[in-house]
């Protein structure tokens, strides 16, 4: 049982975005880097914008994060969400790893109590067909 | 480049605006093709005057098939501008301008026509999505939602409030109760309506979403020269810019991965300045602003990033009554704007800056001489334009 149902768009696999997928089915939340310089780099691209090398390397990113901004959604601009309203999206940073952030939910929690700068939690929501996605729930939530 | 060559705006045309879905009768391809030959008729051309074309980001009304169907004997310029939905439309003046200025071309249209009844909705999911593997499978579907994280952050900041967002829709609304083109017209809204108005995501409410219209507009752009034996007031595009910081091609519409020091912004900070620059001016010498409205939040943003207030001050500024008609600072979005008049992709705020100018607005500057007029906000490209009356 994933947190939205089975209607809701899956990621489909284009050329930059399979290795970082097939992280995702692994349940291995892994984002790009440059392999010459290191830069990181989110949505993964063939290029590194800052030496241009187009040797690429991946990173696991840690498991906790920090809510860097969030919305808390009431209207469905989509059919598949209407019975998981209100949802909250989210845009999280990972102090560990400079330049890049991910845009997942934060589950396991009234939105109203979702605040900017919260930790939260990674945990992998299968999705079905072998694959999961990255989800978050806050911290505080887990330890009670 | 010698004064004769500078692109004016010698003419403008509508169609009737409604919600979306109003016009039925009517393709959208039909309802633009009027909205040109008005703007062309508005200008005192005929098509045999008009040779080029400029619109924006995956238009769906072909420049190629609006000559025939127009009867443009001979097209020197047609051009769409990269991607950013509403940020294309001062881009596409800026590139209106660029052919006529280069002599290129000797008149061109610049046009939006959208029927959102009888395509996509803007408000609804869409495939075609930046990078949408990593937007849609987390229910990150639309503008409104897009644009409500970097306003959620810029709150998070700096000392605004919803009551600064509350004041940016009820000055759209005031101004729109004035203007019998506005889709909101006989629509008052009251403070009390406004907090009563529903979350569609945090921190917008319903009546911090633009309106979803049907309706065409159009403007003629040719030289000053030519522009000087019309019977149209001078309105000089005094500068045209259109451009992008770093990060932004996968900004809010994307995986939001734009530079911290630019995330809670319009994307306007670099190009405003520059703007200003090469029109001569400064903000203290703009009487009248269209500051693309598609979300009230990024209309404060922006009187901060184009230099009407400092940062985070754009809420003072709005409470303080400086964005109303007649009296503040900087009356903005007179016709009602993207909240109350209708959304044409921000065309019909290039209309009400040249209707501003030429004296003829239904919430009218006294003696206005200069207008600026944004393009879309918070997209790549954004842009933006001054308007000057001589
Ligand atoms: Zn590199």
């Amino acid at each position: 049982m994933s947190y939205f149902p089975k209607e809701m768009p899956r990621p489909v696999p284009a050329m930059n975005d399979t290795e970082f997928l097939r992280g995702c089915a692994e349940r291995h939340l892994r984002f790009q880097a440059c392999a010459a310089c290191g830069m990181l780099r989110h949505p993964p691209m063939p290029i590194c914008s800052h030496c241009h090398s187009t040797a690429e390397k991946w990173v696991e990113a840690p498991t906790t994060a920090k809510v860097y901004s969030f919305t808390v959604v009431h209207h469905a601009s989509h059919p598949a969400v209407k019975a998981s309203l209100p949802y909250v999206v989210a845009l999280l940073e990972f102090p560990a790893l400079p330049g890049v952030r991910l845009v997942s939910n934060i589950t396991h929690v009234d939105p109203s109590e979702v605040r900017i700068g919260m930790q939260v939690d990674l945990w992998w929501d299968d999705i079905g067909e072998d694959m999961f996605l990255p989800r978050f729930r806050p911290m505080e939530k887990i330890k009670a | 480049m010698a004064e004769n060559n500078k692109a004016c705006i010698v003419g403008i045309g509508q169609s009737e605006f409604t919600r979306w879905g109003g016009i039925h009768d009517r393709s959208q391809f039909q309802i633009t093709a009027e909205a040109i030959s008005a703007a062309i008729a508005d200008a005192g051309l005929t098509v045999n005057d008009v040779d080029g074309f400029a619109s924006f980001s995956d238009d769906e009304n072909e420049a190629t098939l609006m000559q025939v169907a127009l009867g443009v004997p001979v097209l020197r310029w047609s051009s769409m501008v990269w991607g950013g939905g509403g940020g294309g439309s001062i881009a596409a003046l800026s590139q209106a301008c660029a052919a006529v200025e280069s002599g290129q071309a000797h008149t061109v249209v610049m046009y939006r026509g959208l029927c959102q009844g009888q395509g996509q909705r803007f408000g609804q999911a869409g495939k075609k999505r930046v990078h949408g593997n990593y937007i849609l499978p987390y229910g990150l579907f639309a503008p409104p939602q897009m644009l409500a994280l970097m306003m959620q952050r810029y709150m998070h900041l700096y000392p605004i409030t919803h009551d600064h967002l509350a004041e940016v829709a009820l000055n759209a609304r005031a101004n729109a109760n004035r203007n019998p083109r506005a889709v909101m017209y006989e629509k008052p809204l009251t403070r009390e309506d406004y907090f009563n108005g529903r979350w569609i995501a945090e921190p917008f409410r319903l009546y911090d979403c633009c309106l979803e219209t049907d309706g065409a507009c159009a403007v003629v752009v040719t030289t000053k020269e030519r522009a000087r034996d019309l019977k149209a007031p001078l309105i000089e595009v005094a500068s045209a810019i259109h451009g992008s910081g770093p990060g932004w091609g996968t900004g809010p519409l994307g995986s939001h991965n734009m530079p911290d020091e630019d995330y809670a912004s319009t994307n306007s900070r670099r190009l405003a300045p520059e703007l200003f620059a090469r029109a001569g001016m400064t903000p203290a010498d703009i009487d009248v602003a269209q500051i693309y409205d598609h979300f009230s939040g990024l209309v404060l943003m922006a009187l901060e990033e184009y230099g009407f207030c400092d940062k985070g001050e754009s809420g003072a500024f709005v409470a303080e009554g400086s964005i109303r008609w007649p009296n503040g600072k900087l009356p903005i979005n007179t016709s009602g704007g993207q909240l109350s008049e209708a959304y044409v992709h921000g065309v019909n705020l290039l209309l009400e800056g040249v209707r501003q100018l030429r004296g003829e607005s239904t919430s009218q500057v006294k003696d206005a001489r200069t207008c600026l007029v944004t393009g879309g906000l918070g997209v790549s490209p954004t842009s933006g334009t001054i308007l000057r009356r001589h």
